[in-house]
């Protein structure tokens, strides 16, 4: 065998393989101007209320991505430069009505997807998405907003590589706040919406009602939804399996990355 | 009332306001971009400039959003006279110069309810034009149209800027029956033209406030 042959070997073993390209699309009209054929990286979305483990499954995969030799960024929710605070105050004050409520959101969403989420998938990286427009359409469409105007007003998302919605019942949602908290969240709760004034029922009918919505957002957009009862790591098994599929394609690598 | 900036439409309202409240009717004035919970997420974007066409819109929708639901509506409901300076017509107007699908702007409002009357002020567009670059010669980056790089002159920019506006207004007019004032006009011919108009179109009378009565 030759020295070249070796060497060659050596190197294959460390060669990251790059996830193929796929055909992108918004869901509507999209943003103005933006160009998806150079957009390399996968936008991959982990959606489920509050206590669904989302924090879990998500620090768990940035870990296995960067092993596997992927870069990863992560977005969330109210985490926009332009408007974050801004909505964040308005919500402790409690002060917005429902469709204000709703653009402020669509505006944090859009501001985090053309400076955060286009330019890193741009850049080749695996953006991690805690939480998407899903996640604000059950919220609007439990509040009585209209279905049509939400997807209009949401044709400017890119279309994710891979969603995932981590379902558990509302009754363990509870059990699983009070682990972590001694109080229910005033919006978890959907206190606002007026189903009850006992906090407690408020909250397992409010998330019933999400949870409902989401089954009918699952029949349009036909996300993956994975039974958020099992164990983390069960959980993280499925995931590293359908997200293997996404970054290798259907042939699987020895690796799993 | 809809109009360029420096169409002259805010004097106009203002005149208008006075008459109606003058003869003790239920009147409320709102203005475009006014809503003191977005303001500040508003002026941020605008002073770092950070907006793009999409986060222009949307922030512009949520301010509005917030106007209609919170007053606008609860105003018409009790039997108010709503003046509005600037309405979903100025988002479809610049909006869509900016870039935005025009399907998508109007998607974003269509829970809005298209006014009684909408007056469009058409001055040409070299007296508004001088109307503020005489009075205020400081323009502002988006108010120029700066971040659509039609120039790197701010004057020459809020001048094509406010061409392709114009346009977008005319196409508009039909559809939206657009009252259009003629704005070249003095003051008071204009303001005659628009008091004529409203009292022939609405009947004020059922505007009237309602009498304290006495005890």
């Amino acid at each position: 065998m030759s020295a070249a042959r070796v060497k060659k070997n050596v190197s294959r073993q460390n060669i990251i393989p790059l996830p193929p390209r796929t055909k992108r699309s918004f869901y509507g009209d999209g943003i103005p101007g933006a160009d998806l054929e150079t957009l390399a990286g996968k936008l991959i979305v982990i959606e489920g209320a509050d206590g669904s483990g989302r924090s879990t499954q998500i620090n768990q995969l940035v870990e296995w991505l960067e092993g596997c030799g992927h870069a990863t960024i992560q977005v969330g929710l109210k985490r926009s430069t332009l408007v974050s605070e801004e909505l964040e105050r308005a919500q402790t004050g409690n002060t917005l009505s429902r469709t204000t409520l709703s653009l402020f959101y669509a505006t944090d969403f859009a501001d985090q997807l053309e400076n955060v989420i286009l330019p890193s998938l741009r850049a080749g990286m695996m953006v991690l998405a805690d939480r998407y427009i899903y996640t604000l359409m059950a919220r609007d469409l439990v509040r009585g907003m209209d279905e049509k105007w939400l997807k209009n007003l949401y044709g400017v998302a890119l279309v994710p590589d891979a969603v995932f919605y981590l379902n558990v019942s509302p009754e363990e949602l509870v059990q699983r706040t009070f682990r972590k908290q001694r109080t229910l969240d005033y919006w978890e709760s959907g206190m606002d919406v007026g189903l009850s004034r006992d906090m407690f029922d408020s909250f397992l009918k409010y998330q019933t009602l999400v949870e409902d919505q989401f089954k009918h957002l699952q029949s349009i957009y036909g996300f993956t939804i994975i039974d958020g009862h099992r164990s983390a790591d069960a959980i993280f098994g499925e995931l590293q399996e359908r997200i293997g599929t996404v970054l290798s394609g259907p042939v699987k690598t020895k690796s799993g990355c | 009332m809809e109009g360029l900036d420096g169409s002259g439409k805010s004097t106009q309202i203002h005149l208008l306001q006075k008459w109606l409240e003058v003869q003790g009717l239920k009147v409320f004035f709102s203005e475009w971009n006014s809503s003191e919970l977005v303001k500040s997420a508003t002026s941020k974007g605008k002073n770092r400039q950070l907006l793009t066409p999409t986060t222009f819109s949307l922030i512009h929708a949520t301010d509005f959003a917030d106007r209609y639901e919170r007053q606008l509506m609860p105003l018409l409901r009790a039997g108010y006279i709503v003046l509005c300076d600037r309405y979903i017509f100025t988002a479809y107007v610049r909006d869509t110069v900016r870039g935005c699908s025009p399907a998508w702007v109007r998607g974003l409002y269509n829970f809005a309810a298209l006014p009684d009357l909408t007056f469009f002020f058409k001055a040409d567009l070299e007296v508004s034009l001088a109307r503020i670059l005489d009075g205020r010669p400081e323009l502002k980056y988006f108010e120029a149209g700066m971040d659509l790089r039609l120039s790197t002159d701010p004057y020459q920019s809020f001048r094509i800027f406010q061409g392709r506006m114009i346009e977008r207004y005319l196409s508009m007019t039909n559809e939206f029956r657009f009252i259009t004032v003629d704005a070249n006009q003095p003051i008071e011919v204009q303001q005659s033209f628009v008091r004529e108009t409203v009292a022939s179109r609405l009947d004020l009378g059922a505007f009237t406030r309602s009498k304290v009565r006495a005890s």
